[in-house]
């Protein structure tokens, strides 16, 4: 088991490789996932507030 | 008749002007570009007064040694010269966008890309070729013999061009943007790269002793490939920044 | 029974279809992943030149292929959506440039991450990790040029413009840089060079391409859905997804 982390003594490289990528996709899918969310609530808050016109002051920085 | 007014006449059709044809409009863009560029000589100048200090700047930090200067010095002289590039490119349309007159160009008979062919010649003129002049005495600053001078000014004669045509594609796509002239930079540099690889390299062709012929009939390859797309794509970019 | 994908070209009837696509891909991405991890990490024997630091390459190779796919796929929908003008590729485009940096990136950092035990240092200037390098700062171009834009369908039509320079100049790029790099090799250093390929671990590279195209695929789809409700906020069916709460 302790060979499968210290990959032959390349360890520190290897890790680093698959851990930057490893945390890219967590980071990209909660990212992904707060976005639509953010999208869905403005849009909620677009409509309440009645209508395009009046967003200018609740919008949220128009995430793109 | 006014060069504006003429320009208006050929917008609206009226009767006794011709539509320009392509050679018209590319002079008639370059001449206009010329008179309003010569009438602020001291922009050019310090443009150029730019690269002079770019250029000595580099010895500073470096070293003033000749054999570090000369390896260092096509690669100086060359990105110099694209900075150089850089600095004119937001002003290219920008003037003429705020008046109007890009307006009446894209609604203008003549073809719009040839006046934007006729605005990056004048560019190029204001811009590449006084550098590609100036390059080899600089040159003489890092070491560079004769031969390596010659091509320097060869490579950079063949480049600027180039440069010119690909920055004002970034040009007219960051028109009225945000982000000004560093977002130009970021969106042109890149594809700069090839032009920065193929010049600079033939300088150091030239130092090492070998032919820089290779190098050369890339640049020019690639000039004339860019003379003849770039024009559209930079329309193109005009039209979507107009709408 | 012929669909009509052309149906499909409005954003209102493209959402839920990339909803259930986008969770099909991913699902399928995280297979493949678990497959090739298994095999990159351990099935896959211990190279005899590289050590176990050959195994970034299970990293490295799918994700600069990545950068790549997806630059042209965003080239590709820009393409479709200045010649038909169609708002849904230009959402579709806008939704690739983000995930297609990310592969870039993650393919400059594994790359240096291999570099440095195996040529012993982290950058090497080598022509593919250069040529990577320039792709992920026309990636950044285009993401900039869509941010300092305001009116959503002008930056459509001029980040579409700049994709599709950018993907003519890519091969150029690439050649030109080839060339200074063989030109100024004092280094034997190749990347290109990668251990000999046993059955086993070509296998693995192919099982973790695939799953890092269906992860590009589904993360660019879940993107489109935001980018969609952010610009169609105003129309109706949006209002009724409202309703509804959560995606369907």
């Amino acid at each position: 088991m302790t060979s499968f982390f210290e990959m032959g003594g390349y360890a520190w490289y290897v890790w680093m490789a698959y851990g930057a990528v490893a945390a890219a996709v967590v980071a990209e899918t909660f990212a992904l996932r707060r976005r639509g969310r953010r999208a869905l609530a403005t849009a909620r808050m677009v409509r309440e507030a009645g209508g395009d016109a009046d967003m200018h002051a609740i919008d949220s920085g128009g995430a793109r | 008749m006014t060069s504006a007014s003429r320009l208006s006449a050929a917008v609206a059709g009226t009767s006794g002007v011709e539509p320009p044809s392509v050679g018209g409009a590319v002079v008639f863009a370059l001449r206009r570009d010329l008179r309003v560029a010569l009438r602020s000589r001291a922009e050019l100048g310090v443009e150029l007064l730019f690269y002079v200090i770019v250029v000595s700047l580099f010895p500073l930090a470096a070293s003033p040694s000749r054999a570090v200067l000369s390896t260092l010095g096509p690669g100086v002289l060359w990105t110099s010269a694209l900075l150089a590039s850089l600095l004119a490119l937001p002003r290219l349309f920008a003037a003429d966008f705020a008046d109007g007159t890009l307006e009446q160009m894209a609604l203008a008979r003549g073809p719009l890309a040839a006046y934007a062919s006729g605005k990056m010649l004048a560019h190029w003129l204001t811009t590449g070729l006084p550098v590609a002049v100036l390059a080899p005495l600089l040159g003489a600053q890092y070491a560079l013999d004769g031969v390596a001078l010659a091509l320097l000014a060869a490579s950079l004669l063949i480049g600027t061009p180039i440069l010119s045509l690909l920055g004002a594609i970034g040009a007219a796509l960051t028109l009225g943007t945000r982000g000004g002239g560093s977002l130009l930079a970021l969106l042109v540099l890149p594809l700069y790269a090839p032009v920065l690889i193929f010049g600079a390299g033939a300088v150091d062709a030239a130092r090492a002793g070998l032919s820089a012929a290779p190098q050369l009939s890339l640049l020019a390859a690639g000039l004339l490939l860019a003379v003849v797309a770039v024009p559209f794509a930079v329309a193109a970019a005009v039209r979507i920044a107009l709408d | 029974m012929i669909v009509n994908w052309f149906r499909y070209a409005s954003p209102v009837s493209f959402y839920p279809l990339a909803g259930r696509l986008a969770r099909g891909f991913g699902a399928l991405a995280a297979v493949f992943a678990a497959i090739g991890l298994w095999i990159g990490l351990v099935a896959a024997p211990t190279d005899a030149t590289q050590g176990d630091a050959y195994r970034i390459i299970f990293i490295h190779v799918p994700t600069a292929w990545m950068a790549m796919i997806v630059y042209v796929a965003m080239a590709f929908w820009s393409a479709v959506a200045l010649g038909l003008n169609a708002r849904l590729s230009a959402m579709m485009a806008q939704a690739l440039a983000p995930t297609g940096a990310l592969m870039a990136a993650l393919a400059l950092w594994s790359g240096a991450f291999w570099g440095r035990p195996t040529w012993g240092t982290y950058w090497a200037w080598d022509a593919r990790m250069t040529s990577t390098l320039i792709l992920l700062f026309l990636y950044l171009g285009v993401i900039a040029l869509r941010q300092a834009i305001d009116e959503p369908r002008r930056a459509d039509r001029a980040c579409a413009v700049l994709a599709l320079v950018g993907v003519v100049n890519v091969p150029i790029i690439y050649f030109s840089v080839r060339w200074w790099n063989t030109l100024h090799q004092g280094s034997s250093i190749s990347l290109t060079a990668a251990p000999k390929m046993a059955m086993i671990m070509l296998a693995g590279l192919l099982v973790m391409t695939a799953a890092a195209w269906c992860y590009c695929i589904a993360a660019s789809l879940t993107r489109v859905r935001a980018i969609i409700v952010e610009r169609e906020r105003g129309s109706g069916w949006v209002a009724s997804l409202i309703g509804i709460g959560t995606s369907p």
